[in-house]
């Protein structure tokens, strides 16, 4: 039996992993359990300059998951090169998937040159599709042109691959995918968090400070599945799936749809152990439903 | 942090809003007082983040205030129930810098985390003084379990029912005081900026997604750039925030 999957040429035990945004740079989880055991982790959401995100409250919930507005908070990609990177280093002894988001093309450019010195980030998951950021973020997503013309600024500077990372707030997520593709993606990662809103009966009032929020959590999973299976019959490279993903037969019913690989975002949060249980789990639930190389099933409900 | 399961031994009113659960468990991970535990709860997607009253090797005693969906369904927990808890977060508050008779000042439903901190003051042999304020007589909790600590115990109700008409401030002008830790409402903290002339310790209160540092969602500036309320903080010095 083997869980191993291979993502744009980079080997992974498993194809579990965690989601920007809910693992931090691994320390704090790297105190509760050994990370290593995890295919790879996608690291918090990098720019060019620090930045403190948006005003709280960013935290609400609802009935099926939770909405944030965090905003890209993050120390900046020269902190985060001399200092996380080499304290991850401690920690963490397999490739590092990097997040990155901008404001501007140039932008983009200049956090991926940087990143694609560092030896230990396997990955580039270059997110266009943050919803908490204005006058960036998300519309470089919601527009092909847009998508293509970051993809190919960003593989123009490095010989990392490059994952794009989608956003669900579009009509038509497989011709973004497409313009990705066409802009040179090794692969694309969806969904991100679906924008909505949420508002405070007492104060009568949007909960979140930002007003919107992005919608993660169990909910999501069939939008997450619809949109990895479309995606996977447009385009001909791989596919990070994720979209409220809580359980090993999560991962698998993604997998299934098209995803090589799979992050798990939310429910990191509620439990800091779910994805070392999901690695657990995998094999059991595998050799249940009669699978015997994880890599095969691929796309398999096509 | 650990995650664990918990037993509820009891879940009573103190008044009309304000409950007193206690729980079995292992708490051998609470390292400090002024800590506080994430509960998940029936029908709710994100943990429940509730400061530490008080604890000792079996039991953990949580005061809450019914304030919203969670902590409705919090109060409606029978006995026996078992929750999953994430214990040991949050930095707590640092005794070290107290001095020899600090006043601690709790608000409303940032009285609780006051008890555990001023057990632990008395067994460093310091003489900590408590200011407890509240809207009205009907709403005062702990006070006499304060008062069976053998610590002098003044309260303010803004209705003048119950100790001094007023807040908090206008007790602790009067009182004579090496450091103060303080939990309650950001209008108290603000007033007290004005009026407290040692140093001191807040902590603070926001809304948290995981309560462990992964998420950046309780954020907050201070002097020495942004620092999350649930890892770094909850208890901040003075200076750090204000400054």
């Amino acid at each position: 039996m083997s869980t191993k999957v291979n993502l744009c040429g980079i080997e992974m035990d498993n194809p579990v992993i965690p989601a920007s945004g809910t693992f931090g740079f691994g320390k704090e989880f790297a105190e509760l359990y050994d990370i290593n055991c995890l295919g790879t982790f996608s690291f918090k959401g990098t720019t060019l300059d620090a930045r403190f995100g948006n005003p709280t409250p960013r935290i609400a919930e609802f009935n099926g998951g939770m909405l944030n507005a965090v905003g890209l908070q993050n120390p900046g990609v020269d902190h985060v090169i001399a200092h996380e990177l080499p304290e991850m280093k401690q920690f963490f002894h397999k490739p590092v998937m990097a997040n990155i988001s901008g404001f501007s093309i140039e932008e983009y450019v200049k956090t991926c040159e940087k990143l694609d010195k560092e030896e230990q980030i396997g990955w580039l998951e270059v997110n266009i599709s943050c919803p908490n950021v204005h006058g960036g973020g998300m519309s470089f997503g919601t527009d092909p042109a847009s998508a293509k013309e970051v993809t190919q600024a960003v593989k123009a500077v490095t010989t990392k691959p490059v994952i794009v990372k989608l956003s669900p707030n579009v009509t038509d997520i497989t011709a973004i995918a497409r313009a990705c593709e066409e802009g040179g993606a090794d692969g694309v990662s969806l969904i991100n968090t679906v924008l909505g809103m949420r508002i405070d009966l007492n104060k009568k009032k949007p909960l979140i400070a930002n007003k919107t929020g992005g919608m993660s959590g169990p909910a999501l999973l069939p939008l997450a599945v619809r949109m990895v299976y479309q995606v996977y019959e447009a385009v001909s490279i791989p596919i990070v799936g994720m979209g409220g993903v809580s359980s090993a037969e999560d991962i698998i019913e993604l997998m299934l749809a098209g995803a090589t690989a799979v992050e798990v975002g939310a429910a990191n949060l509620v439990d800091p152990f779910a994805c070392k249980r999901m690695i657990d789990d995998l094999p059991v639930v595998m050799k249940k439903y009669r699978i015997e190389n994880l890599k095969d099933i691929i796309g398999g409900a096509h | 942090m650990q995650q664990g399961y918990f037993t509820i031994l009891s879940n009573e009113p103190l008044t009309e809003t304000v409950y007193e659960m206690v729980l079995s468990g292992d708490t051998s991970h609470i390292t400090n007082c002024g800590q506080f535990v994430d509960l998940r709860l029936p029908e709710k997607y994100l943990r429940r983040p509730i400061s530490v009253c008080d604890y000792n090797q079996e039991t953990l005693t949580l005061i809450y205030k019914v304030v919203g969906q969670g902590t409705e369904i919090m109060a409606k927990l029978p006995v026996g129930t078992q929750l999953d808890v994430l214990t040991g977060l949050g930095n707590g508050y640092d005794t070290s810098l107290s001095g020899d008779h600090p006043v601690l000042v709790g608000g409303g439903v940032g009285v609780p985390p006051m008890f555990n901190l001023c057990k632990k003051l008395l067994s460093e042999n310091k003489k900590p003084k408590v200011v407890l304020g509240f809207n009205t007589s009907e709403e005062i909790f702990l006070a006499d379990a304060f008062k069976a600590l053998g610590v002098d115990v003044y309260i303010a109700t803004a209705d003048g029912s119950v100790g001094t008409k007023g807040f908090v401030t206008d007790v602790i002008k009067t009182l004579d005081y090496s450091y103060f830790y303080s939990c309650g409402p950001m209008p108290m903290f603000r007033a007290m900026e004005q009026i407290m002339t040692t140093s001191g310790q807040y902590s603070f209160e926001e809304r948290m997604g995981c309560g462990f540092g992964a998420c950046m969602g309780c954020s907050i500036q201070t002097r020495s750039g942004y620092k999350r309320v649930c890892k770094d903080g909850p208890v901040f010095i003075r200076e750090e925030v204000f400054g």
